[in-house]
């Protein structure tokens, strides 16, 4: 029960994520629900990789040989650089929208999602 | 070391490093630029032809990066190394996206004269052949969802590209929301995969995948991620809204990377092969509701472009009825299994001609005209060469001979007419609607009396690319069997025999 706590966390995440970007108007709620997601797929993919008592996985200076998966990690870190680059491009739709508009709300417009 | 041995990883590298050395070289001299990026474009449209026709006779090439040997895939018995992975039919696919990048980046350099920010247009241009190019040729699943994620970002700033109306932020925000929630379910999915097998390569998880209970919710996910990306029926919605907000040839490169995502998930339904009649019905239904429901809406736009874009969500229920049915056959689909997919497969070259033409014909109305919407009138009178070209991509669109949409269309109803009738009845009725839709259309824009304001010229080099494509489609319409044998058929021989795919790695 204890070591599932993690993966718990995970779909806890990724629930409120998916739920801030199906039912929220507000468009800045909208990204902060994507980031989430985002934060609960990196969890998911750490927890993947952890190993009890694992050390980082760096070889040369290690005190054991029990290291924590390495791979994960490089695609954690990947995926992290890559979710900053869609909050930062959609936060600047936001901008441009709300000067176009004087207001992020998604239910006044067309724009439905 | 000799080229065609390093030549999937060039077809990416070429196009990356162009996109970032172009807004240094636009510094300097914009026509250098336009220069530098059709040369890349150039040597990245020859090094398709030339791996396609080595794929072809060859067989399968893989090309591990990292390795001091190309070829040298699983040293450990494993693959531990990212791997390209060209066969038949990934070839084919990325033959059309670097050619219709070319057309198009030349259609561009007039077309886009006037806007202020060229140099970063070219480079998002760049960036997503980039994106098409990496999802089409890699075989690491991790790989897949990063040039995934550079299609998507790449893609989004280019429907943003009209800064200036409020519509196309909002397209551009509505695309990004959806592609990114959809490459995070990908990436969940991988995930799933990795935690189950310790492996990220396509073919090798194909091999050892067990089909349990988390393996079946991981293909869901990235089925279903794909099919959001194709613009498919139950999540078509971005489609119309992107397409019709974006400049006219984004457009056509947006159309490109959807028929990209629907080979992935090609790709992956038969490697993975799981429960594959279920899914392939599935397919069959959500291709027929694609059609139905594209053309219906199509029939009550106002917008060129937003029309245009709704046929072409029809016209990808065409791709998906096509390889679906086929699909239902699965593990050796010999008759009409292998036509359904080889016509679903032609016609993903069919359909970028086609659409590719209308979208192109529909910015050079907006080029002239400078109206999106179907009150013109009177074209004809003074531009009867894109009344012609009009005409052609209307008789390919709703598939008349003797086009290429005949050729293709033929094979998906007459194979899906094995499967079950009423599915080809439904498609050819959809083929007859989408004929009277761009009837009005063509009776809109081009018939009446001649339009009286003043007209600007459009530039020989857009028609020329125009003429391209209109050539093109009535070659493949006049001899369909010459590209068949050459291409489609091997690339079906690809795709419907996954072991060659899983032991190339192996």
């Amino acid at each position: 029960m204890f070591h599932n706590i993690p993966f718990i966390a995970v779909i806890v995440l990724i629930a409120i994520g998916l739920y801030g970007v199906l039912f929220k108007r507000n468009l800045i709620k909208i990204v902060m629900g994507i980031n989430i997601i985002g934060s609960g797929v990196n969890l998911f993919l750490i927890e993947l990789g952890y190993r009890e008592g694992g050390v980082a996985p760096i070889f040369t200076n290690a005190p054991k040989l029990e290291m924590v998966l390495p791979t994960p990690q490089a695609l954690t870190l990947t995926s992290i650089v890559i979710n900053i680059a869609v909050v930062a491009l959609m936060l600047s739709f936001v901008t441009l929208i709300y000067k176009h508009y004087g207001g992020i709300d998604s239910e006044k417009r067309r724009l439905k999602g | 070391m000799t080229l065609i041995e390093h030549a999937p990883i060039l077809l990416i590298a070429i196009p990356l490093l162009a996109a970032f050395l172009t807004p240094i070289i636009g510094r300097i001299n914009s026509l250098l630029r336009n220069f530098e990026m059709i040369i890349a474009l150039v040597s990245t449209e020859f090094l398709a032809i030339l791996l396609s026709y080595d794929v072809i006779r060859n067989g399968i090439r893989t090309y591990t990066l990292g390795a001091k040997i190309p070829g040298l895939t699983s040293p450990a018995g494993f693959p531990v190394r990212i791997i390209l992975e060209v066969d038949a039919m990934n070839a084919f696919i990325s033959l059309i996206a670097s050619s219709i990048t070319l057309i198009v980046a030349i259609y561009c350099l007039n077309f886009m004269k006037e806007q202020r920010i060229l140099d970063k247009f070219y480079t998002l241009l760049l960036l997503l052949l980039t994106g098409m190019l990496g999802l089409t040729l890699t075989g690491d699943f991790f790989n897949l969802f990063v040039f995934l994620e550079i299609l998507s970002v790449s893609s989004a700033a280019l429907i943003a590209f009209y800064v200036q109306r409020g519509e196309a932020l909002e397209a551009a925000f509505k695309y990004m929301v959806i592609s990114s929630v959809g490459a995070l379910m990908v990436l969940f999915a991988i995930g799933l995969l990795y935690g189950q097998y310790d492996l990220l390569n396509m073919a090798a998880i194909a091999d050892s995948i067990q089909g349990s209970f988390l393996d079946k919710v991981a293909l869901t996910l990235l089925i279903s991620a794909f099919l959001l990306k194709a613009g498919s029926v139950p999540v078509h919605m971005w489609k119309p809204d992107a397409y019709g907000e974006a400049p006219a040839p984004v457009s056509v490169l947006l159309l490109t990377s959807a028929l990209i995502s629907l080979y992935v998930l090609f790709r992956i339904f038969t490697i993975f092969a799981i429960n594959p009649v279920l899914l392939g019905w599935i397919l069959a239904i959500l291709g027929i509701l694609s059609i139905f429901l594209g053309v219906s809406m199509a029939l009550i736009q106002n917008n060129l472009q937003r029309l245009i874009a709704y046929s072409a969500i029809a016209e990808m229920g065409y791709i998906i009825l096509g390889v679906g049915s086929g699909l239902v056959e699965f593990p050796s689909p010999t008759g009409f299994g292998f036509t359904a997919i080889s016509g679903g497969l032609f016609h993903i070259l069919n359909d970028t001609l086609d659409l590719g033409l209308l979208f192109l014909i529909a910015g050079a109305i907006f080029y002239i005209t400078g109206k999106r919407d179907l009150n013109i009138g009177g074209l004809a009178h003074s531009q009867p060469t894109l009344a012609v070209f009009f005409l052609i991509g209307m008789g390919a669109v709703s598939g008349l001979p003797p086009f290429n949409g005949f050729a293709s269309k033929l094979m998906i109803y007459e194979s899906v007419y094995y499967l079950n009738p009423l599915l080809a009845i439904i498609g050819i009725l959809g083929s007859i609607l989408m004929l009277a839709i761009f009837v009005k259309v063509f009776s809109a824009i081009f018939l009446g009396i001649p339009y009286d304001k003043e007209l600007r010229k459009i530039p020989g080099s857009m028609l020329a690319v125009m003429g391209i494509l209109a050539l093109s489609i009535i070659f493949i319409g006049l001899f369909p069997n010459l590209v068949l044998e050459s291409i489609i058929t091997p690339a079906t021989k690809a795709l419907i025999n996954p072991k060659n795919y899983i032991e190339a790695i192996l």
